[in-house]
């Protein structure tokens, strides 16, 4: 069981991952609401009252409502707290011994303050190029500048490079030799980070935001909390991408919150923010979180996709389904039901024109909603920079929503344009490179239909692999080519080729990043071949020698209940598990099922909301409906600035960097073309700072 | 086909809406022409919404204080929300110098009828708690000015406008006046034509070029002033705060809780930052920041959460450029240093009446002291 027992305090917090490793962590005291409870010394205030079962960190002044954690990213101010006297956001706050925190309930008091303070000059520093973001193609953009000399400074807002990256806890897609294809996330980011730290010469701020790109060509940096300003040549934004949010009754309550938020919570400060996430959206990163979300032992109790198809890999969405979570596509999700936190999530059924079929609703019980619908690019620096005429490039998220895999491709890339822009790189960029970015780009192709090969003899691999997407570590990792890619290209579907010469060596199959591929060991014994299936949840779903488990095919389809032979971990930390299986079902066999189909299944009667849906939120900083937006719209206003001075839609703390695409959605409800809409006019500051630390107060 | 009108109005921003009001109540038919997407879209928006009329001059005391009356009860006349409230303004003295200056003022300004006085440092402290009391000699405090939202205000004038008959164009640009025997005709945009006989300047910061257009030369330069507004906490002071004491790269610098409960505040860069661009620059966040702390060190603590720049059309002497011009029907509200959003309401009321030839002593006064062609030597002390 992944819950901490030993200390019923402590109670949300991962105690075993089967990928992350948890470390010993010194133990502190600090209290909420005059309760004595316990941290981990320099995590999150967030993240340690979660860890302590507090989900409701206050009340909005302006509706009363409950708040909790939302974007983990500094952005909205839903998370703040008071912490000794001050008013912060928890979630980039971290926790002190003795700390006093309390509640924010309504609006915050200042604290009293001493005259005669002293300040200290800001200080300003050169570089050749700065990098905003220290994700895959921030930090590959870094690698490649430093190889040619470049002097630099790498800005990113987390305590630990990588970005994304130290959240995925799952291998990549892509090729071993250009992205580190079969290798995860998690140390992918370290690879990269330590590569980078190879250059001396490279300086690298971590914990440190960018503010703004003024007009006289300075950035304001937020650098571990010091105010200072960088000149740099040439910028290059690697600032990833945003979550876009969507509009449903219930949506601010505690509990609802991006895939992103989720995965720092779980990934990166180890502690369970939920027991049952019902997941909306079927793209990569959905599907990857609901991964994420099994692996840390949470139940998936169901993912809604509002297109007849998910979008994501299909490697991905299987594995999901083998292991047992529920899918429902053309669903989408109707109402956040519960008063504090959320209690239970209503989905229904849309027809083609993705309206709600009445009578379709369903209610699955749940803690938390992971909305995974579609990233933004976060262009502002760009534009910013552009304003300021400086010379500026972007790489990944922040260029084109994309794989990491292609990330660092393309981040590769623009370092070398920087260098060549620079005089430090005579030669072209070469060809190739931008070709392999393009293919690394690739959405999901096309599904091929699913053989089952004939052969029935010796040992191979089958390969439960049928969509093209640009990944080929198996092709690479098998020590006789016996796997091959049509035209040795990434994007083919790889064939098991020349069967009789496969030693059964496994590598194929714990490599192999979508987890589809088994081994069928015909060679003790034809009828009843052994099977080994990967297996990434054994830390939270331990399987034994000896037990029965439910073997699924391809889609999570029931096929048997078979005993197991033997466990088997490897350094990939991708377990194998054999089963000895009857000849018929032996080469579908393609996953394990953990999730018992009764705990997922809705409630008998669904829970429809009673507000209509101009009463929804959708501006959640300033709390603007729906209602009161759509009225103005109807009013003839066009200028999303107009709007926003007379509704306050977009004035609070994100600075519409949530609502903004919900409004849009409206025009569009109201049959305007984007085209007539002017948009919002985007200002400093990138996230709210206090005046003190733009005078540096002593 | 031209249309016709008895009044156009270039520019809708805080007195050009305001006077479309104005006039649109004494039902001239009115068309405001503005070259951007929506109302208030040039400075009115940049404006922090301080409302006084606590000013040196006689004339911009007359317009502010008619204006108050806008402000004060626009709700409950019309039933918007503007944000306004009757906070007061105060100019602590920390100097010699600033006391005797305020406190001469002072007395100028309560014979034009302001209700202004003198508070004590003790008194002062309960208005603005926590305030830096090191030199603090007192403060001035008038307690009927105010403050409200400009985002509001200017859409609530702009809506009220349209139901009494006003008409807008927007994204619609003037290219050309059309005069008949030296007087106003009509206009050319990039649309179209139409005929008026009242051709009214409210173009802000673009005043001059309109002028050009007619030969008439209005002296008003723009500059700039960077401003920015905080995250909402609990009241903690009440009245704008004016620290008219000069400090590294800037002159006076001021602040309030508005209705929001956010601290907005401004600094006027010293010298004058001349121009007309609007883009943020480094030096202000650090530069106020200071400034606000030393004043009052409650502030280090308080998010900002957004900061902007906008322009201030400038004249000679810091009073505004109202009324008539030698061409006839070419009338200008203009050259508003800044003040546009808490003139507005008086300055449409003021042209109104000239339209309606129902000028009173006091507006004749005043419009002398605005007029074009006053000869610029005077000074606002209170700018």
């Amino acid at each position: 069981m992944p819950i901490c027992n030993h200390n019923s305090r402590l109670m949300n917090r991962l105690t075993s991952h089967p990928i992350l490793e948890i470390k010993e962590r010194k133990t502190i005291s600090f209290s909420w609401n005059g309760k004595s409870l316990l941290a981990y010394e320099g995590e999150m205030i967030s993240s340690a009252l979660i860890a302590n079962g507090i989900y409701t960190f206050g009340y909005h002044y302006k509706d009363k409502s409950p708040q909790g954690i939302f974007c983990a990213n500094s952005q909205c101010a839903q998370c703040t707290v008071i912490a000794n006297g001050l008013p912060v956001k928890s979630c980039m706050t971290p926790v002190q011994e003795n700390m006093v925190v309390q509640s924010c309930d309504g609006l915050p008091k200042l604290p009293e303050v001493k005259n005669n303070l002293k300040f200290k000059p800001v200080e300003t520093i050169d570089t050749e190029v700065l990098i905003i973001g220290g994700g895959p193609s921030g930090l590959s953009a870094a690698i490649e500048l430093c190889k040619h000399n470049v002097s630099l400074i790498l800005v990113d807002d987390r305590v630990e490079l990588g970005g994304k990256l130290v959240l995925q806890t799952h291998k990549f897609f892509g090729s071993i030799e250009d992205c580190f294809a079969g290798t995860r996330g998690i140390d992918i980011a370290k690879i990269l980070a330590k590569k980078l730290s190879d250059y001396p010469s490279a300086k690298v701020w971590t914990n440190s935001t960018v503010l703004f790109v003024f007009s006289d060509q300075k950035i304001g940096i937020l650098r571990n909390n010091e105010y200072v300003l960088v000149k740099s040549e040439i910028i290059l934004n690697a600032a990833g991408a945003r979550e876009k949010m969507l509009v449903f009754p219930g949506n601010t309550l505690p509990g609802i919150y991006g895939a992103g938020a989720f995965q720092t919570l779980v990934n990166r400060d180890l502690v369970l923010p939920s027991r049952r996430i019902f997941i909306v959206g079927g793209g990569n990163v959905g599907l990857i979180a609901g991964y994420h979300a099994l692996q840390a032992g949470i139940t998936v109790v169901g993912l809604a996709e509002v297109m007849p198809q998910c979008g994501g890999y299909k490697v991905h969405l299987d594995k999901l389904k083998r292991l047992g979570v529920p899918v429902y596509t053309s669903h989408t999700v109707i109402s956040a039901n519960g008063k504090e936190r959320v209690e239970s999530v209503t989905i229904a059924k849309v027809n083609e024109h993705f309206n709600c079929i009445h009578g379709t609703e369903k209610t699955v019980k749940c803690d938390t909603i992971l909305i995974a619908v579609g990233l933004d690019s976060i262009n502002e620096f760009r534009k910013e920079a552009e304003e300021a005429n400086m010379k500026v490039y972007s790489a990944g998220d922040a260029e084109e929503i994309a794989e990491a895999s292609s990330a660092m491709f393309n981040g590769k890339i623009a370092g070398l344009k920087i260098a060549k822009e620079l005089g430090k790189y005579k030669e072209d960029i070469p060809g190739e490179w931008s070709q392999k970015a393009e293919i690394l780009k690739s959405p999901p192709g096309e599904v091929h239909p699913y053989v089952i090969p004939e052969w029935e003899t010796g040992v191979g691999p089958i390969l439960h692999c049928i969509q093209e997407i640009p990944c080929n570590p198996c092709i690479s990792v098998c020590p006789l080519n016996l796997i091959k890619i049509e035209n040795d290209g990434l994007l083919g579907i790889p064939k098991f080729v020349r069967k009789d010469k496969c030693t059964g060596c496994g590598k194929c199959l714990t490599i192999c990043p979508g987890l589809a591929i088994t081994l069928v060991d015909y060679r003790k014994d034809k009828e009843s071949p052994i099977v080994s299936v990967p297996y990434e949840v054994q830390k939270v779903h331990p399987i034994k020698v000896g037990e029965k488990v439910s073997v699924v095919d391809l889609e999570g389809n029931f096929l048997d209940r078979l005993k197991v032979l033997r466990v088997r971990d490897t350094k990939t930390r991708t377990q194998i598990i054999q089963v000895k299986s009857p000849k018929i079902i032996a080469k579908k066999i393609a996953g394990i099922r953990i999730q018992d189909e009764e705990v997922l299944r809705p409630l008998s009667k669904p829970i429809i909301p009673k507000v209509t849906k101009d009463d929804v939120i959708v501006c959640r900083c300033e709390r603007v409906t729906a209602g009161e937006i759509r009225k103005w719209i109807r009013k003839g206003v066009t200028d999303m600035n107009q709007l926003k001075q007379i509704t306050r839609a977009g004035m609070g703390a994100c600075g519409s960097k949530t609502c903004e695409n919900l409004i849009l959605k409206i025009y569009k409800e109201e049959g305007y073309s984007l085209k007539e809409i002017m948009r919002n006019t985007k200002r400093p500051l990138f996230i709210e700072v206090p005046f003190g630390t733009f005078a540096k107060t002593k | 086909m031209e249309k016709n009108y008895d009044v156009i109005i270039v520019g809708a921003g805080s007195i050009g809406v305001q006077t479309a009001l104005s006039l649109s109540q004494e039902k001239f038919s009115v068309l405001v022409i503005d070259k951007l997407t929506a109302p208030g879209q040039g400075q009115s928006k940049k404006a922090i919404g301080g409302i006084r009329a606590t000013f040196s001059d006689k004339a911009k005391i007359h317009i502010g204080l008619e204006s108050i009356e806008v402000f004060s009860t626009w709700e409950e006349k019309y039933g918007d929300d503007i944000g306004w409230r009757a906070d007061g303004y105060s100019y602590p003295a920390y100097t010699d110098k600033d006391e005797r200056t305020l406190k001469d003022l002072l007395k100028i300004q309560k014979s034009f009828g302001l209700n202004i006085e003198w508070v004590s440092p003790e008194e002062y402290v309960k208005l603005v708690p926590g305030i830096n009391r090191e030199g603090l000699r007192g403060s001035t405090y008038s307690p009927e000015d105010g403050n409200a939202s400009p985002l509001l205000s200017v859409n609530a004038f702009y809506f009220k406008s349209k139901e009494f008959g006003a008409e807008y164009h927007f994204n619609e640009e003037i290219i050309g006046v059309e005069k008949k025997n030296g007087a106003i005709v009509g206009i050319k945009t990039n649309r179209g034509n139409y005929n008026c006989k009242i051709l009214i300047n409210a173009a802000g910061a673009d005043a001059k070029k309109l002028g050009q257009m007619v030969e008439i030369d209005i002296p008003v330069h723009p500059d700039c002033h960077e401003a920015g507004v905080t995250e909402p906490v609990q009241k903690f002071f009440k009245t704008m705060v004016v620290d008219l004491r000069y400090g590294p790269g800037s002159s006076n610098c001021y602040f309030y809780q508005d209705s929001e409960e956010q601290v907005v505040f401004c600094l006027t860069p010293e010298p004058p930052i001349n121009g007309t661009d609007a883009r943020s620059t480094s030096v202000f966040l650090p530069q106020i920041s200071r400034r606000m702390i030393d004043l009052f060190p409650k502030l280090k603590n308080i998010k900002v959460r957004r900061t902007w720049r906008g322009l201030y059309p400038e004249t000679p002497d810091g009073s505004p450029i109202v009324g008539k011009t030698k061409i006839d029907g070419f009338i200008l509200a203009v050259g508003m240093c800044g003040q546009g959003f808490m003139l507005g309401p008086g300055v449409g009321k003021l042209i109104t009446r000239i339209l309606t030839n129902n000028l009173s002593k006091d507006d004749e006064d005043t419009l002398k002291s605005v007029s074009l062609y006053r000869d610029f030597t005077g000074e606002e002390k209170l700018k």
